[in-house]
């Protein structure tokens, strides 16, 4: 069985790429791009049908590694490039990689927008809960009372619950799974990925080095312990009282909603304005 | 439309918003796309995302919104991604003069992004312009894979005139050259002697790398300085070599002159009035208008300051173009500024009184 995802895996690596990768021994982005790979097998997507776009930091790092079109854009702005690509040539399987700070903090707008546009797009945030890449500065994902390199007596800043606030924003799928959880990410991913409309899959994920080295986890096992621990399946939290879900996050769908997507509504705007 | 575009995104701004309103009425109807993005860096980032899967994009603004797309700017650079961006100029810096007249954004369009990279910059001076030079915008653009910025004015996007617009069928259109190769020997940024590698779209087949980061040929990210090196001077080497092709200028009255006016966008129009004015009182003017701003026209403008006693060149700035003439002049001839940074369109009046006095 090992074997079998091993060899899976590889057939969609660029094996023109000179590995080793760039994140750290032990990070969840490897456990996301399986995932993500496992789901796109799953679908039988054509490798030239498939685009991943991601914005700067680790994650965005993800697409140099598989054989896909991939574009590595600039920070934050990950979801506009893909807006360009996805109108260009709505046949396209597009889907965004991005990070906490990336999605949330200097692409927040653009996020909010793209699930209020209802473009058919995928968007994965991992989240990590801090800027990883440029050395452990707090993101806004980062708890209350956290540390960070940025915040060396502890975080006075509250931080953003990401599914919570696309599900607001008007995204049409909504789930969150965690690195931990990974054949639960994987089934979420292609449900995202199958959805027909702006799709978000959060994924909580561990930054022992920058993140839990500052806040008592320092090893990745035990960030895995801590997702763990911290993960309530939607379906439960919705019986657990505000008290107990204190300090611990849902996973599972959040929302499934369907909504007119922006490229049919467009077509009939196009179609609409010929006879004009 | 005519040089191919279809696909627009753009963010309300005065006083480039006509561009978008008239754009998202007609584009759909030829089976284009019009987008209304939440700011002017989205806009630019779908129009380069557009242009990578295949389809010719623009964007236009205004100042502010032109200082927000520097970012994404420098990527369309890095990527070698053929775009257009319009910046209709107002009154700066800040929220400045919104809907006065001004050319204070010309470094701004050739240095505005950060790192060490080659632009085209082409400046509009008539409603025909508009057209023309749109069209020659999107033909550089494609075929030197870099954005082009096309430099409007306040006075420029709202002057209405009569124009008789140039059959469809008579432009000539150049569309970027697509890889003739099997997608496994497609190598994305492969040097030739022209500098401007072939350029798969996103979905063809031909699966690649595109980033931000500084590539080696196959497109992924390096850090050898040999590939470093070969790589930033290639990108300066495609448009250096491109120069007799990317250089537009309009001389008008100078096989006599004596007094010559250098001058863009609205002002030359002003200008070409006032060599009139000014032979009419007996003084041999003329007018080198430049549409070609960056890379800077020098040889037509060194040919220029050799055989004239002065050369006068009037901005609606303190002096951005001025500083590029006096550059090359390199003590040729007497070159004198006239600048205007009150909002107001500077006068055939004011600019032959300065003829008159040289």
């Amino acid at each position: 069985m090992p074997e079998e995802i091993t060899k899976l895996i590889h057939k969609y690596l660029r094996h023109d790429k000179k590995f080793p990768h760039v994140w750290c021994p032990g990070c969840g982005n490897g456990i996301v791009l399986g995932s993500m790979i496992r789901a796109i097998d799953r679908l039988g997507l054509n490798k030239d049908d498939v685009v991943l776009v991601s914005g700067i930091g680790c994650s965005g790092r993800m697409p140099v590694y598989v054989d896909f079109n991939t574009l590595h854009t600039t920070h934050g702005r990950a979801l506009t490039f893909a807006t360009g690509v996805k109108l260009a040539k709505p046949s396209l399987q597009v889907i965004v990689v991005m990070g906490d700070g990336d999605a949330t903090a200097i692409g927040g707008n653009h996020l909010i927008h793209a699930a209020r546009r209802n473009l058919n797009l995928t968007a994965i945030i991992i989240n990590n809960q801090i800027y990883g890449m440029t050395g452990g500065q707090f993101s806004p994902t980062s708890p209350y009372g956290s540390f960070a390199a940025t915040a060396p007596f502890g975080h006075v800043e509250h931080a953003f619950s990401i599914a919570e606030l696309v599900q607001t924003a008007g995204a049409a799928f909504v789930a969150r799974g965690t690195v931990y959880h990974a054949l639960m990410l994987d089934t979420l991913i292609e449900k995202g990925i199958r959805k027909r409309g702006f799709s978000v899959v959060e994924v909580m994920s561990n930054c022992h080095v920058q993140f839990g080295r500052r806040n008592k986890m320092a090893d990745p096992v035990t960030m895995m312990k801590w997702l763990k621990d911290s993960a309530v399946p939607v379906e439960k939290a919705r019986k657990m009282t505000p008290d107990a879900l204190e300090g611990k996050f849902t996973i599972g769908i959040l929302a499934d909603v369907t909504k007119p997507i922006y490229t049919q509504e467009y077509q009939k705007i196009r179609d609409g304005s010929q006879e004009k | 439309m005519a040089a191919g575009c279809r696909f627009f995104a753009g963010y309300p701004i005065t006083p480039a918003s006509e561009i978008s309103e008239i754009l998202s009425s007609r584009l759909p109807r030829i089976g284009g796309t019009f987008l209304q993005m939440e700011d002017e860096i989205a806009s630019l980032g779908a129009v380069i995302g557009a242009s990578l899967a295949g389809t010719k994009s623009m964007t236009a603004t205004s100042g502010p919104g032109f200082s927000l797309m520097q970012e994404n700017l420098g990527f369309a650079c890095i990527a070698e991604v053929p775009c257009v961006i319009v910046n209709v100029m107002r009154g700066g810096p800040s929220t400045g003069l919104p809907t006065n007249t001004a050319q204070g954004d010309v470094l701004q369009a050739r240095w505005g992004t950060h790192g060490d990279h080659p632009i085209i910059v082409l400046a509009v001076s008539t409603t025909l312009d508009c057209f023309k030079i749109t069209v020659e915008a999107f033909n550089l653009s494609e075929k030197f894979r870099t954005p082009v910025i096309i430099l409007s004015d306040e006075t420029v996007a709202h002057t209405r005139e009569a124009i008789t617009l140039p059959a469809v069928e008579d432009l000539a259109v150049t569309d970027r050259i697509a890889p003739n190769m099997p997608p496994e020997w497609y190598i994305p940024y492969q040097d030739s002697a022209s500098g401007i590698p072939p350029m798969a779209s996103i979905g063809d087949g031909y699966r690649h790398h595109v980033t931000g980061l500084v590539h080696d040929v196959r497109g992924f990210p390096t850090q050898l300085p040999h590939e470093i090196d070969s790589f930033i001077r290639r990108l300066h080497r495609k448009i250096t070599q491109g120069f007799h092709e990317i250089q537009m200028t309009r001389p008008c009255c100078l096989e006599d002159a004596e007094v010559a006016v250098i001058a863009y966008g609205s002002v030359a129009r002003s200008a070409h009035r006032a060599v009139k004015d000014a032979r009419r009182q007996g003084v041999k003017a003329g007018l080198l208008e430049l549409i070609t701003l960056f890379p800077f026209p020098r040889q037509t403008v060194e040919e220029l300051l050799g055989r004239c006693r002065a050369v006068l060149v009037p901005e609606m700035n303190m002096g951005q173009i001025s500083r590029e003439v006096k550059r090359v002049n390199q003590g040729r001839t007497r070159i004198e500024k006239y600048n205007r940074v009150d909002g107001n369109l500077i006068t055939p009046d004011e600019i032959c009184k300065c003829l008159v006095g040289m």
